[in-house]
């Protein structure tokens, strides 16, 4: 993936709770076996509607996205992370996020910044009083800001995955330095496998 | 040794190496793959120039977007067949067990691994699917992970992970009768919210837990991820044991008697700490139906919409708003007078062949009401095979319900299952989120022998209302 330092832009507030990955991105579009082309998809229906926030204008273009507690839970599906890059999203600044959502962005490289909701909810309020105001999220110092407004706080991220947005280093291969330690592992492990339990087409022998 | 929790066994017993401020690195014994999370991670390997480390350890299965049509019909949809296909392509190209649409052992993936005794005690299991926990049943540390953790897993067996925090859900005293595990779930679901879970490894405990069945603890063990937690389990027992005696994955004789003993052992001792408690008095539990857009949205079936006004949270009061809107619900209805357009049996939560006896029972000797479409979705070949055996399909059809083959089905409504929109529907899946089963689409998540009940009924409805 691609290192990520500081994501600088507008941003867009979403002021509902619990955007579920259903949400995000419909499960129509999970068919398609490609990784690009999701931002289409984007929040489903909710983009039919012209009042929909990403539609008004002030928004559009926006980097950063302002959004409600326990954003990004239910399904595992990784086209989220998609839909929200692929659709121009670099930072998602949220009260709570879902476990596998987090765990997903970390590995594409989509910066998740968790604020206390009062800051979150202060956060979406500089925005709406002036849209045009840029957001600065600073991985490298664990920073968020909006200079123009004067508006400051810092935020924790895993020291791992602060480092691999810094690096935009490739887990796969970061592990397979360990393939010593695999190996020796696979040696003593009682976890039984699969050998023996189906023929070559699958029945039971 | 300091006294531990499962979690902390399962855990310990999978480490490959804990580096100084890095996750861990965990081993993962069975890797289940599906369609829809899968091909862009073997694209990935591909682009790499990576394989599958270990095919031995690595099962797939066709389900999320097969059609539930006969089988002589074929997948209509272009974008759905191809992924199909790809799948199919992927698992011949880097030597992966599959079972396809239509083979005898394909079906739901969180069914057929119990099923075929491939899920056992003590095991990691990981799937890029959120209900990837059902297996914790089986006292199995088993969640959901992404693509790129799909890809992971592919090509190296393990995974990077940071330690979740424990908690115990105790649910205490005897199950009244009439409810079901599915409302059990439901019912953690209500206590601990949508997020109360996150960042924990849910164990279920107390004496309701272990008087469910293996299928009553899958389904509890489904749902956890509705609380925000990727994983639940449940301590090895007898239960756990005899369900899986005579499984295809599992040993004979003395392997099978020394295979026991291990597995008696996962297992949180007496004395072991949990980093949070809830307990829930299964006596004061009743049957649930959902009003809302997710799953905490969750009332009794005697119970009303709940009003908006009435609730203090501004979040929640507005979250409510929300969800009335999209469902079309007034405050104050009786669940009882809401009627249903559609009725769904089946998916990961509640498609096993314990549910689909639930639900023909109540059934029996009825018919569904008029206008109202009712499915039948067998988690699988082999619950469908059996339930056949034990004549089920012919209580259905009768009924007026629909027989079909298996699949995830109108759970999530990627295949041609969906429900169009306003249509209201009685479904035993484990999400109600707006647009699931289909755009515009309105869910009511309740157990099997409710659905049954409600198809008759053509509104919500429990089984002592068509004597059942």
């Amino acid at each position: 993936m691609k290192p990520v330092s500081i994501v600088e832009g507008r941003a867009v507030p979403l002021e509902r709770s619990d955007v579920d990955t259903d949400q995000i991105i419909p499960s129509d579009w999970l068919k398609r076996v490609e990784r690009t082309g999701f931002g289409r998809g984007l929040f489903g229906e909710w983009r039919d509607d012209p009042d929909f926030v990403l539609n008004l204008a002030p928004y559009v273009g926006a980097t950063v996205l302002v959004a409600g507690p326990r954003f990004g839970t239910g399904s595992s599906r990784e086209h989220a992370v998609w839909a929200l890059m692929d659709y121009g999203f670099e930072a998602v600044v949220a009260p709570s996020f879902g476990d596998i959502f987090l765990n997903n962005s970390a590995k594409q490289g989509l910066v998740t910044v968790v604020l206390e909701p009062g800051d979150v909810e202060e956060l979406a309020q500089v925005v709406k009083d002036e849209p045009s105001r840029l957001v600065v999220v600073d991985v490298e110092h664990l920073r968020i800001e909006v200079p123009e407004a004067g508006w400051q706080r810092t935020f924790s991220l895993d020291p791992m995955t602060r480092q691999r947005l810094l690096n935009g280093w490739d887990d796969i291969g970061l592990t397979m330095r360990r393939e010593a330690a695999i190996t020796l592992y696979e040696a003593s492990s009682l976890a039984p496998n699969l050998d023996g339990i189906f023929d070559d087409a699958g029945h039971v022998r | 040794m300091a006294a531990r929790t499962l979690y902390d066994k399962i855990w310990d017993e999978h480490v490959v190496a804990s580096p100084e401020g890095e996750p861990t690195l965990l081993y993962v014994d069975l890797h289940l793959v599906h369609e829809v999370t899968s091909p862009q991670a073997f694209d990935g390997l591909r682009l790499n120039g990576r394989t599958v480390r270990r095919p031995d350890r690595t099962l797939a299965t066709a389900d999320h977007n097969v059609p539930t049509d006969p089988l002589s019909t074929p997948v209509a949809d272009p974008v759905s067949r191809r992924q199909l296909e790809a799948l199919e392509e992927n698992c011949t190209e880097f030597n992966i067990t599959l079972f396809p649409r239509g083979h005898e052992n394909q079906g739901i993936v969180h069914v057929i691994g119990p099923e075929l005794g491939v899920t056992q005690p003590g095991m990691t299991i990981v799937c890029g699917d959120s209900h990837t926990s059902t297996h914790g049943a089986f006292a199995a540390l088993a969640f959901g992970i992404g693509t790129s953790e799909v890809e992971h897993v592919l090509a190296t067996q393990t995974l990077p992970q940071q330690r979740a925090k424990s908690l115990a859900v105790t649910v205490e005293g005897p199950v009244p009768p009439g409810v079901s595990a599915k409302d059990v779930a439901l019912a953690i679901v209500h206590r601990l919210g949508t997020g109360g879970g996150t960042g924990h490894v849910i164990e279920y405990r107390g004496e309701a837990i272990r008087s469910l069945s293996m299928e009553g603890r899958m389904t509890v063990c489904n749902m956890s991820i509705e609380a925000g937690a990727r994983a639940g389990l449940v301590a090895t027992d007898e239960t756990t044991i005899e369900y899986l005696r005579g499984r295809p994955g599992v040993p004979e004789g003395a392997e099978f008697d020394a295979a026991c003993e291990r597995w008696r052992t996962f297992v949180s001792d007496d004395d072991a700490d949990f980093d949070a408690e809830v307990t829930i008095d299964a006596t004061t539990l009743v049957p649930f139906v959902t009003w809302g857009t997710n799953p905490a949205q969750a009332v009794s079936l005697d119970g009303v919409v709940p009003a908006p006004h009435t609730i203090a949270d501004p979040d929640q009061r507005e979250a409510t708003e929300r969800a009335l809107a999209y469902m079309g619900l007034e405050p104050g209805t009786a669940l009882r007078e809401i009627p249903v357009d559609v009725v769904f049996i089946g998916s990961c939560t509640n498609s096993r062949i314990e549910d689909l006896r639930a639900a023909a029972s109540v059934a029996k000797g009825h018919h569904v009401a008029p206008d109202v479409r009712a499915l039948v979705v067998p988690g699988s070949h082999r619950v469908k095979r059996q339930a056949e055996l034990e004549g089920l399909d012919e209580i259905f059809v009768r009924a007026g319900f629909e027989w079909r083959e298996p699949g995830c089905s109108m759970c999530l409504g990627m295949n041609p299952d969906t429900l169009k929109p306003g249509q209201r529907c009685a479904s035993t899946s484990n999400r109600n989120f707006e647009g699931r089963q289909g755009r515009g689409g309105r869910t009511h998540l309740v157990s099997p022998v409710v659905a049954a009940a409600t198809a008759i009924k053509g509104r919500f409805a429990s089984p002592d209302e068509v004597g059942a």
